[in-house]
C-alpha cells in the first residue's frame, strides 16, 4: 500500500547536518519501499536538486539552539509551505524538529490532518519557554503522533513542552560506511569531525589532551575535518603538537565515509548538546573504534562502553587515557570495533523505517489527507471568505 | 479623552473575542484529532483480533493454545461489535477488558518455542509478522490517542474555556486504558 509522504526539513538542504541527512535518508528508504515522497526544505542552490525535493525558500543564517542554523521563514516561505501542502495531496506529512522557527513550525500552522513529528534535539527548559509556550502548544496540538530520536529528546518533550513521544532511534545507511571485505589495514590515525570553532564539539578538549597522547604514541596523526578557520587555533598550539595535526576543512559525505574506514580511532569529545550522536553510529558502521565523552546520548549509543570507549566529558586527562588504551591494545581495539559494527546494524535505516511506517499507520484512517489549515489566521480567513463569497455570488448569478 | 477609552475598550473586547474564537478552534481540532485516533485504534484492534482468530483456526498452534486464543479473539470481536453507543462507558469498559484478555491469551500461548514452530508451518511466518505489526500499531495508536486526550483535557480545564463553555456539548474525552502488551517473544520478532 503505497503512500504519499511529505517530509519537512527546517534546515538548509545544501548544508550537511544531522537533521538534514536524517530527512534525506528517510526519504530515500521510503522511496525504495515504493512510497511517493516529497521533501520541503530551505534551498540555497537550486541546481542538481533531486526531483523529490521542493525548494522552500532561501535560507537565512540565524543563531538557534546554540549554533548557527540556516532557516527559512517569513511571508514568502509561508506561501511556499501552503502551496506545497495544497499541491502535495499528502497522506501523511512528517515534520522534523517541529518547533524550529523555519518551514517546520510554518507547516504545523498551515496544515491539518495526519501530521507526525520527529524531535531531534534536546533543549534546556529556558530555551523552550522563550520559544513561546503558547506558540509551542498550538503547534503541538495538531501533531497526531510524535517520535523522539533519543531519550534526551523525548525528555525535552515530555518534561518541558508536554506530550508523549515514541522512541525511534536515528537510522544510518550502514552499507554506505561498511569497509570492503573488512580490511584491517587501518592507518594509525585519530579522526575528529565537526565544526572546529563550536565549543560543544569539544575540539579544545582533544587539543589539550594531545601532548599526553603524543608523548606515548609519537607517530600518531590527528585529522581534524570540519568547517571553520583553523588559523587562530593553530597559533595557540605548540609547534611539535601542530605537526601531528592535519586540518582538512569541510569534507563531503563520501570523503567522510572514506576517512572513517581508514582511521583506527574516531574521537568524539563533545561537551553536550548532542541528543543522539549519529556520527558515532556512522563511525561504528565504518569499523572504526569509537572513543567518546560520556554524555548521556553517547553512553546510550555505545551501550555504556561496550561498543566503544567512554571518557569523562571535558577531561583531557581522561580522554588521553581512553585513546591510549585503545591505541596500545590492538586486540581490544578490534573487539570494540566489532561490537560497534554489530551495534550500528541495529540502527540501519531498513530496520528503522518499519517503525516509522508503523507510526504513520497508527495515526491515520483510510481516506485521511493533509489539507491546508485556514483557521485562526486573519489572512487565511479573508482568503476563505473571498473564495466562498465569490462562489456564492457566482452560484446566484 | 472619552473617545480613547471607548476605542481601547472596543479593541480589547475585539482581541478577547479573537482569543476565544481561536481557543474554540483549537478545541475543535483536538476533538477531531481524538475522533480520528479512536477510529485508528479501533481499526488496529479489529485487525489484531482477526489475525489472532486466523492464527488460532489455521491449525498451526497447538490445540489447547488455539482454543484459548480463539475464544479470547472471538470475545474481543463480540465486544467490539456490541450493541449501543460505542462511546458509552460500559461498552468501553467491556471492550477494554476483552482486548486485555486477548493480550494475556496471546502472551500465555505464544512463547519463543511456539512462535518458532508456527513460523515453520506454511503461512505461519506471515501470520506471526502480521500479528506483531498489528500489535505494535495498537500500542502506538493507543498511546497517541491518550496523548491527544491529555492535551484536550488540559485545555478544557482552563478557567476561560469552562466559563465561556468553549467546548460546547462535546463529551469529556476519556483515555483508553487496556493491556496492549505484546508477547515478549513477539516484540523482538
Amino acid at each position: 500500500m503505497s503512500m504519499r509522504v511529505g517530509l519537512v526539513c527546517p534546515y538548509a538542504w545544501d548544508v550537511p547536518g544531522g537533521v538534514r541527512s536524517h530527512v534525506s535518508d528517510l526519504a530515500i528508504t521510503l522511496r525504495s519501499r515504493g512510497h511517493e515522497v516529497n521533501v520541503l526544505a530551505p534551498v540555497e542552490e537550486e541546481d542538481d536538486l533531486p526531483e523529490w525535493v521542493t525548494d522552500g525558500g532561501r535560507p537565512v543564517a540565524v543563531p538557534y539552539n546554540g549554533s548557527v542554523a540556516r532557516l527559512s521563514f517569513g511571508v514568502k516561505a509561508t506561501r511556499r509551505v501552503r502551496a506545497w501542502i495544497r499541491e502535495g495531496d499528502f497522506d501523511i506529512v512528517h515534520i522534523h524538529e517541529p518547533l524550529a522557527p523555519s518551514l517546520s513550525l510554518l507547516t504545523c500552522w498551515s496544515a491539518r490532518g495526519p501530521l507526525v513529528a520527529t524531535w531531534h534535539s534536546s533543549h534546556d527548559r529556558s530555551r523552550v519557554l522563550t520559544a513561546g509556550y503558547y506558540i509551542a502548544q498550538t503547534a503541538m496540538e495538531k501533531l497526531r503522533g510524535s517520535i523522539a530520536v533519543s531519550e534526551e529528546a523525548r525528555r525535552t518533550l515530555t518534561g518541558h513542552v508536554g506530550g508523549d513521544a515514541v522512541l525511534i532511534p536515528n537510522g544510518v545507511r550502514v552499507k554506505d560506511f561498511t569497509p570492503d571485505a573488512h580490511d584491517r589495514q587501518r592507518r594509525r590515525e585519530l579522526l575528529f569531525l565537526g565544526r572546529i570553532k563550536e565549543p560543544r564539539k569539544g575540539l579544545s578538549v582533544l587539543i589539550e589532551a594531545l601532548p599526553m597522547i603524543l608523548d606515548q604514541v609519537p607517530d600518531l596523526t590527528v585529522i581534524v575535518a570540519g568547517p571553520g578557520d583553523d588559523e587562530d587555533i593553530r597559533k595557540e598550539i605548540p609547534e611539535h603538537i601542530d605537526r601531528a595535526i592535519t586540518f582538512i576543512g569541510t569534507v563531503s559525505d563520501q570523503r567522510k565515509q572514506e576517512l572513517l574506514r581508514e582511521v583506527q580511532v574516531y574521537v568524539a569529545p563533545h561537551t553536550g548538546g548532542e541528543s543522539f550522536g549519529i556520527v558515532l553510529v556512522e563511525a561504528m558502521a565504518a569499523g572504526a573504534c569509537v572513543v567518546a565523552s560520556d554524555i548521556p546520548a553517547f553512553q546510550q549509543v555505545l551501550e555504556n562502553g561496550k561498543a566503544g570507549r567512554l571518557f569523562t566529558t571535558n577531561d583531557p586527562r581522561s580522554l588521553a587515557d581512553a585513546v591510549l588504551s585503545v591505541l596500545a591494545d590492538d586486540a581490544a581495539r578490534r573487539a570494540l570495533a566489532d561490537r560497534g559494527y554489530a551495534r550500528a546494524e541495529q540502527y540501519d535505516w531498513d530496520t528503522v523505517v518499519d517503525e516509522v511506517l508503523d507510526v504513520y499507520d497508527s495515526v491515520r484512517v483510510p481516506g485521511d489527507k493533509v489539507t491546508e489549515d485556514l483557521r485562526g489566521q486573519a489572512l487565511g480567513r479573508f482568503a476563505h471568505r473571498a473564495a466562498f463569497g465569490l462562489g456564492r455570488k457566482q452560484g446566484g448569478a | 479623552m472619552s473617545w480613547w477609552w471607548l476605542i481601547l475598550v472596543v479593541v480589547l473586547i475585539g482581541l478577547f473575542g479573537l482569543y476565544l474564537s481561536m481557543t474554540a478552534g483549537r478545541l475543535d481540532a483536538l476533538h477531531k484529532r481524538i475522533d480520528t485516533a479512536e477510529l485508528a485504534l479501533d481499526a488496529h484492534l479489529l485487525r489484531r483480533s482477526s489475525v489472532a482468530l486466523e492464527l488460532a483456526t489455521s491449525g498451526v498452534l497447538d490445540p489447547a493454545g488455539a482454543i484459548v486464543v480463539a475464544e479470547a479473539a472471538h470475545a474481543a470481536r463480540t465486544a467490539a461489535d456490541g450493541d449501543g453507543d460505542h462511546r458509552d462507558a460500559e461498552h468501553r469498559r467491556i471492550r477494554a477488558e476483552a482486548e486485555s484478555a486477548l493480550s494475556q491469551a496471546l502472551e500465555a500461548t505464544l512463547d519463543e518455542e511456539e512462535i518458532e514452530q508456527v513460523r515453520e508451518a506454511p503461512g505461519g511466518a506471515e501470520l506471526i509478522d502480521e500479528l506483531a505489526s498489528s500489535g505494535r500499531r495498537v500500542q502506538l495508536s493507543r498511546r497517541f490517542l491518550n496523548d491527544a486526550v491529555r492535551a484536550c483535557t488540559q485545555l478544557r480545564d482552563q478557567r476561560m474555556v469552562r466559563t465561556f463553555r468553549l467546548a460546547g456539548t462535546s463529551p469529556w474525552p476519556q483515555t483508553v486504558e487496556l493491556d496492549d502488551s505484546l508477547p515478549p517473544a513477539l516484540a523482538t520478532a
